[in-house]
């Protein structure tokens, strides 16, 4: 054992430059993204209100939550129908779109790609889907309905509990062929073309056998990534909700976890309660990045 | 890239690029709806039924957003400056924290290297909104609150940069590193004048990613100060004024999201380039 760390720490001084390297970015790192995940989860366990200590009190905050908190089991069942919906939908369709992008001619392929990339790099202004959904009869949508006769007056899109949820999805969707999506077109470029002659040589028939046999299992490491990326968005739907729905929304009809987490957590100041609902939140990311990942590790077999 | 393959049906291409076109209409029309509006005379804007193009293109609206920002209690010129100033800061920061730490991470072997990565892995698995208010508390601790470095600090520290550029600087020859070992260079050294300019396309791959995160941040919970606050806050302000100041709101929303795609647009290829090495390992 003595020698064991003997030449750990041999080891250790050896490379003080890569550790002196890393410093600044691990220092920092610490403090902004490891240690409040931490902090999280111990005022989790505990009352606190900013201006008290904070109280031990066990699981309570996390028996509240999913006993007491009715809002909670609504923005809990809105986040997983967000999850469900947008999450595969979107990463399907980064990955279709590239694949098909990824055929055309340079110059068109490089518009394309600016085509469905731009939504989401075009800084937050999902508020265009406001002029759109606005409930005159100036808004977009309004305006095309009254115009060929579908309705007869105005609808409230945003105001409706029952369109608020399928707005915001589709919203959602709009946005979220982002980083994913790069790193599929990406990753496109990077399979070996030789495998696609030897395929066609053992008898693969159609470009969706390609698909499965070749183009998936090589881009192992990329879908691997757009998973990642896909999972946390979808999960994190907080921001177009406030902005299209308001905070809060009709009846709760948008809550998601996270706007859960923003109004126990800036409004009313219960830091506890609030942290219970980041952890929660948290686990249910790292499990289904999790899960996933082990999806993945099947793809082409 | 292979060139022509075999084994496609024409009815296969044809369904896949209708796929494409109708998705991509979906994808294009509300940004080319949000540029028409931003020329249109305000009479347009409120024409019933609504048009998608502009008909009588004026720059009125961006005369009036100017006007209306000019005459607020902060000068506009004020919120650009800060905007870039947070801009500009964070992504030099980023670029140059991130990427010395992923030279070690990359190349070297060290103990805790793998604890260390996976913990940067781990962390692009969650949102900020996790860590929002313990983050408050740190700031407010650090005594951050209410400044500039509130919102750029942390930026240097993204993990998304670290694991994009630790991918990419994987593929530099050892040989070349090795060489310069020999002829006496330090680890800085080497760092600095062989590793970095090597990297320059994943410069501009961390460059655009953060310059989206921080166009668009506007610091909201951690800067009160009116005269601190960014481009994307007064832009909400505007949005907020609702339809008396609709022509202004769809100017604003025309110079958001210009910027980005411009630069978007001229680095494509090379943002592309770093991606392909963005894999996860299993």
């Amino acid at each position: 054992m003595q020698n064991w760390w003997s030449l750990k720490w041999h080891a250790i001084r050896a490379n003080k430059h890569s550790y002196f390297l890393m410093a600044p970015y691990m220092i920092l790192f610490a403090v902004f993204t490891v240690l409040p995940v931490l902090v999280s989860i111990v005022l989790s366990f505990t009352y606190f209100n900013m201006l008290e200590f904070p109280k031990f009190i066990g699981w309570q905050n996390y028996t509240r939550l999913f006993l007491e908190d009715d809002v909670f089991l609504i923005a809990l069942k809105n986040t997983l129908l967000f999850a469900v919906i947008t999450g595969p939908i979107s990463y399907i369709a980064c990955f279709v779109f590239a694949w098909i992008i990824n055929e055309l001619s340079p110059k068109l392929r490089a518009v394309m790609t600016l085509v469905f990339y731009a939504p989401s790099i075009s800084g937050n202004v999902y508020f265009i889907w406001l002029m759109i959904f606005s409930g005159d009869r100036y808004g977009i949508m309004n305006g095309l309905l009254l115009k060929f006769g579908f309705i007869l007056e105005p609808i409230q899109w945003l105001k409706t509990e029952g369109y608020i949820m399928p707005i915001i999805i589709l919203v959602q969707l709009w946005l979220s062929l982002g980083t994913g999506f790069l790193a599929f077109i990406a990753g496109l470029q990077t399979v070996d073309g030789t495998l696609y002659e030897a395929g066609a040589v053992d008898g693969i028939k159609n470009r969706w056998q390609e698909l499965w046999y070749i183009t998936l299992p090589s881009m192992r490491p990329q879908l691997m990534f757009g998973a990642v990326i896909q999972i946390t968005t979808a999960f994190a739907v907080a921001d177009v909700s406030i902005a299209l729905a308001g905070f809060p929304s009709v009846n709760y009809a948008a809550e998601t976890i996270v706007t859960h987490l923003i109004d126990f957590g800036t409004t009313r100041f219960e830091m506890g309660f609030a942290s219970a609902i980041a952890t929660v939140l948290f686990l249910i990311m790292v499990a289904s990045n999790l899960i996933v990942q082990k999806l993945l590790r099947k793809v082409g077999e | 890239m292979p060139k022509k393959r075999v084994n496609r049906s024409a009815w296969g291409t044809f369904s896949l690029f209708a796929l494409l076109t109708v998705f991509g209409a979906f994808m294009v029309l509300p940004l080319v709806y949000a540029i028409n509006n931003a020329f249109k005379p305000l009479d347009e804007i409120f024409i019933f039924p609504p048009t998608l193009f502009v008909r009588n293109p004026t720059m009125n609206n961006f005369v009036d957003l100017f006007n209306l920002l000019g005459n607020s209690w902060v000068p506009f010129s004020r919120y650009i400056f800060n905007t870039v100033f947070i801009t500009g800061t964070g992504i030099v920061g980023h670029v140059i924290f991130a990427s010395a730490a992923a030279y070690p991470l990359a190349k070297h072997h060290f103990p805790g290297k793998k604890i260390l990565f996976t913990i940067v892995v781990l962390s692009l698995m969650f949102t900020p909104a996790v860590t929002a208010m313990p983050n408050y508390m740190i700031m407010s601790w650090l005594g951050l609150i209410d400044t500039y470095w509130a919102v750029i600090i942390p930026a240097f520290a993204y993990s998304l940069g670290l694991y994009l550029m630790k991918q990419f600087m994987e593929q530099i020859p050892d040989v070349l590193l090795e060489a310069a070992k020999i002829d006496g260079a330090s680890e800085y050294r080497i760092f600095w004048s062989i590793v970095m300019p090597n990297v320059k396309p994943a410069w501009l791959t961390l460059i655009i990613l953060l310059f989206q995160i921080l166009w668009g941040s506007d610091g909201n919970g951690f800067i009160y100060s009116e005269q601190l606050k960014s481009l994307h806050f007064a832009a909400g302000q505007v949005v907020a004024g609702g339809i008396a100041r609709s022509g202004a709101a769809a100017a604003v929303a025309l110079i958001l999201m210009s910027v980005p795609i411009t630069l978007f647009v001229f680095s494509q290829s090379r943002i592309i380039e770093t991606m392909a090495t963005s894999g996860m390992k299993d």
